[in-house]
Parts: C-alpha cells; sequence; structure tokens
C-alpha cells in the first residue's frame, strides 16, 4: 500500500514560488510573517506543556531577537511596546513588565547594531546569551513585585534552554525569512 | 549582516524626522511599559478583562492541545512503565496500604464532622462542582505559575473558587473571562493554603516555590515534628478549600517546616473539577488579603 506522502503534490502546491521570472514578493507577507512569528512565539501558554516550573524558553522574545540580529531593521525600534503588550495577555507576568523589557531589549540591539555591524554566529549567540540572562533575572524581579518570591537558582535551568535553544530559534527565523520573500504574486 | 544605515538616511529631512519619531516612540513605548507595571501592581484585577478575552480568543487551540497533551502523556508513561514496572509495583503497594489507613482515618473524621456540624448547626455547600473543565494552558516561561482553564461565568465559575483534579488540589480561580478563568496553581510562590497533617491534624501553611513543590510552614514554631512520606491535606480554615484535601507530600525536612511536592501535578492532568467555595462567610473576610496577579 503506497503511503499517503507519496502521492504526488497538486500542481499548485508544487510550483508554489518556484516561477520567478515575473514575480515578486507579496508585500503582506513579507510585512506581517515578522510580526505573526513572534506573536506565536508569545503564546507558549497555550501549549501543550502545563509546566509546575518555569523552564520553557520566553519564544516570543527569543524569536524577536532572532529577527533583529538576522534582519536589523526589519522591526521599527518601537515594536517592543505592540509585541509586549501582546505578550504580556498570555505570560503571567505582570501586566506591563514584557512592554518595558522589550522595549529595552530593542532599543539595546539597536545600540549594538550600530557598535557591531559585521557580526558573526559567535557574537549574535553571545550577545543573545547575555541578553536572554538579563531578561529572564529582570521579569523574575518583576514578578516578584508583584508578590512573588523566587530565588535566582531555580531560574538557571530556564536560562541554559534559552541559550541553547537559541539557533533553533534562529534557524526557524531564517526559514521564515525565506518563506516571507517566496515570489509569488505577479508583476 | 550589515543593515543600511538607517540612522542616517541623508539630507532628506522627511527620512531623518521619520527616524527620529521612530526612536521617540521606542522610548515612549518604554515609559508605557513603566506606566502599566505601576497600575498592575497597584491595582491587582486592572488587567484582567483583557487577559480574560485575549485568553478566550486562543481557548479552543488551548483545548485541543490539552488533549494532544494527555494523549502525549499515555503514550510515552507507556514505554516508561515497561522499564520501571517492578519498583513502580512496589511503590504503588505502599500506597495502597498507606491509603487504607488515610481512608479508615478520614471515616472516622467524617463521621465526627457530620456530629459536631449537626451539633453547631453549619450550613455549607453541598460541594457538587460547579464546572467540569481542561487545563488549556499554563504560565510556563514566567516564574509566576498560573494556569487556564476552559470554564468560565458562563459555566457558574467564580473567583475564589477550588480547582481540583482527582488526585488532589490544584489552586484556585483568581479571574474570570466568559468561557475561560485564570488558575492561581498552589506552586505559585503568592499561593498560601492551610493545610494539616492527614494524621494528626498538625496545622501548617504551604506556600509555593515556584518550581513544582510547596513549602510547608508551620503554625507553631519550636519543634519539627514532620517527616518525609508525611501527608498533608487542606485544614479548610479561611473558608477557601474544603478541608480534608490531598494537597501535597514531604519529601525533604527544613528547620522550620519541610519542602512537599503537590500530588497533582498539572502537566498529568487533564480535566479539572471547580469546587464552590466552601464556607462563604469566613471566605469573604479572608479574601480581604487578596492575591496580586
Amino acid at each position: 500500500m503506497p503511503l499517503p506522502l507519496a502521492e504526488p503534490l497538486t500542481d499548485t502546491l508544487r510550483d508554489f514560488g518556484k516561477p520567478r521570472i515575473n514575480r515578486g514578493p507579496s508585500p503582506a507577507l513579507a510585512i506581517a510573517t515578522p510580526w505573526l512569528l513572534v506573536m506565536l512565539g508569545s503564546l507558549t501558554p497555550t501549549w501543550p506543556i502545563i509546566a509546575s516550573a518555569p523552564l520553557v524558553p520566553p519564544l516570543g522574545f527569543l524569536l524577536l531577537v532572532a529577527w533583529q540580529q538576522l534582519r536589523p531593521g526589519l522591526f521599527p525600534v518601537w515594536a517592543g511596546l505592540p509585541l509586549g503588550l501582546f505578550d504580556d495577555l498570555y505570560s503571567g507576568q505582570p501586566f506591563g513588565s514584557a512592554v518595558l523589557l522589550w522595549s529595552v531589549a530593542m532599543i539595546g540591539l539597536d545600540v549594538l547594531e550600530v557598535r557591531f555591524p559585521w557580526r558573526g554566529v559567535t557574537l549574535n549567540w553571545l550577545a543573545a546569551s547575555g541578553i536572554f540572562t538579563l531578561y529572564l533575572v529582570l521579569a523574575a524581579q518583576l514578578a516578584d513585585l508583584s508578590g512573588g518570591n523566587s530565588s535566582l537558582v531555580r531560574l538557571i535551568p530556564q536560562i541554559v534552554l534559552s541559550i541553547l535553544a537559541y539557533p533553533l530559534a534562529a534557524v526557524l527565523v531564517g526559514g521564515a525569512d525565506r518563506f516571507r520573500l517566496v515570489p509569488i504574486r505577479k508583476l | 549582516m550589515v543593515a543600511p544605515g538607517k540612522r542616517r538616511p541623508g539630507h532628506s529631512r522627511r527620512a531623518q524626522y521619520n527616524t527620529f519619531y521612530n526612536y521617540l516612540l521606542a522610548v515612549g513605548g518604554l515609559g508605557i511599559g513603566v506606566l502599566l507595571l505601576v497600575v498592575s501592581l497597584g491595582d491587582t484585577a486592572a488587567f484582567a478583562g483583557a487577559r480574560a478575552t485575549a485568553n478566550g480568543a486562543v481557548a479552543p487551540v488551548g483545548q485541543a492541545a490539552a488533549g494532544v497533551r494527555s494523549e502525549g502523556q499515555t503514550w510515552l508513561g507507556t514505554i516508561g512503565a515497561f522499564f520501571t514496572r517492578g519498583s513502580r509495583v512496589a511503590k504503588l503497594e505502599n500506597e495502597v496500604a498507606e491509603a487504607r489507613v488515610r481512608l479508615a482515618e478520614q471515616a472516622a473524621l467524617k463521621d465526627e464532622n457530620n456530629r459536631l456540624k449537626t451539633m453547631l448547626g453549619l450550613i455549607e455547600s453541598d460541594g457538587k462542582p460547579v464546572a467540569v473543565a481542561r487545563l488549556i494552558g499554563s504560565t510556563s516561561s514566567s516564574t509566576r505559575r498560573f494556569a487556564t482553564i476552559s470554564a468560565g461565568s458562563r459555566q457558574g465559575v467564580r473567583a475564589g473558587m477550588a480547582v481540583r483534579s482527582p488526585r488532589g488540589l490544584v489552586g484556585r480561580v483568581l479571574e474570570v473571562g466568559d468561557t475561560t478563568s485564570r488558575v492561581l496553581l498552589i506552586t505559585d510562590s503568592e499561593s498560601n493554603v492551610p493545610v494539616r497533617r492527614a494524621s494528626d491534624g498538625l496545622q501548617a501553611y504551604a506556600t509555593g516555590l515556584g518550581d513544582g513543590t510547596v513549602r510547608i510552614r508551620l503554625a507553631a514554631t519550636g519543634t519539627n515534628p514532620l517527616r518525609p512520606g508525611d501527608a498533608i491535606v487542606t485544614s479548610g480554615s479561611g473558608g477557601l478549600y474544603r478541608p480534608n484535601e490531598a494537597v501535597a507530600v514531604v519529601v525533604s525536612l527544613l528547620p522550620d517546616g519541610a519542602v512537599a511536592r503537590p500530588l497533582s501535578d498539572p502537566g498529568m492532568t487533564e480535566f479539572v473539577t471547580v469546587e464552590p467555595v466552601y464556607d462563604e462567610v469566613s471566605a469573604t473576610a479572608a479574601q480581604t488579603t487578596s492575591v496580586k496577579p
């Protein structure tokens, strides 16, 4: 019995993005993809993981940093405000914590971009690691302001996971960046 | 990679202003963040409505995900159980023996309780669950521990109601939307559950540690009679939680109490029941010390 996967694709699906002559990327796709991907990352609390400890990396933030490092200038500097607002709706942090921290991160990444215009993987990863550590520690402090009481030792697994997950987020962003610019619009 | 020099867009005044306003807006976003934080830290329920709407909007996704979660865990659990069955059978036998003792104790307690209640003429809610709901999400990357359940005010859920799984207490309802509610898990560091030791009624508080365990703080300090393996149940003081609901088992001792592991791991739970507030009068008094989300 043939596997369902082995069935030939329909012509439209197989030729998706293939004809390049007289085609350009769709502006809607090009603009919306980065925003939607980060927002999708912010929806981790609806994933099928019910965690009794903070372990899952803040995926929305990881993706935002990855976009900003891979395609600097794609997001406006103020993108931390709307994206942070969306993240705050789901994250469980006190409302406004992501708005503040994401805005600071966007400004910081902009400074980094001006200071080191030519960056390699190592510098990107190193910078991202520092940003995630700071972000998670500060987010925990803000959560403590709202009445929580967490020791920083408990954050270490999450920080390590976030740093290790960053290259994966960068790969995901790279794929999304290619998808974003698929030439599907007839010129 | 190198971006085009966005900071110096050339001689175009319009482009220069655009860059300037972008940075102005970015700093403004920072200020708005601080403002929102101040508001939300000051007023506990400030953004409850927005959060409830947002959670309601993605609830269908969470519903599907909850099904996947329970299926995935059964599947993985089956494989895992194959390798660990010997030790698990031994452990289960121990637990059954322990449970028998507890059952006998509970029967005696229930009997005594009924007598005392008739003596005092107390009227309580009948304990029928208000709603049965799915656990559709949790704040898996924040240090605060909240979960979302798939029942809201339409199902009759109100803030303050206890949420439990078949294994024991999960938490209590904090914010209620139309079809979803937000639950403060007992492992949150802001959650404080009045508990007692099942065997002798030793009074204590169970405070979450934020890492999946709870800390048992004894009401009377001095000696620490707790031992690993002690079963901790709710005491019912304060009126929020029904007494004698299983909460946790002590795993390690601290100078002034113990660290205990909750019996109901929310990650292994798909369905939870929402129970009415046990004793309305004392619960309203206790609500004055409300929890900040």
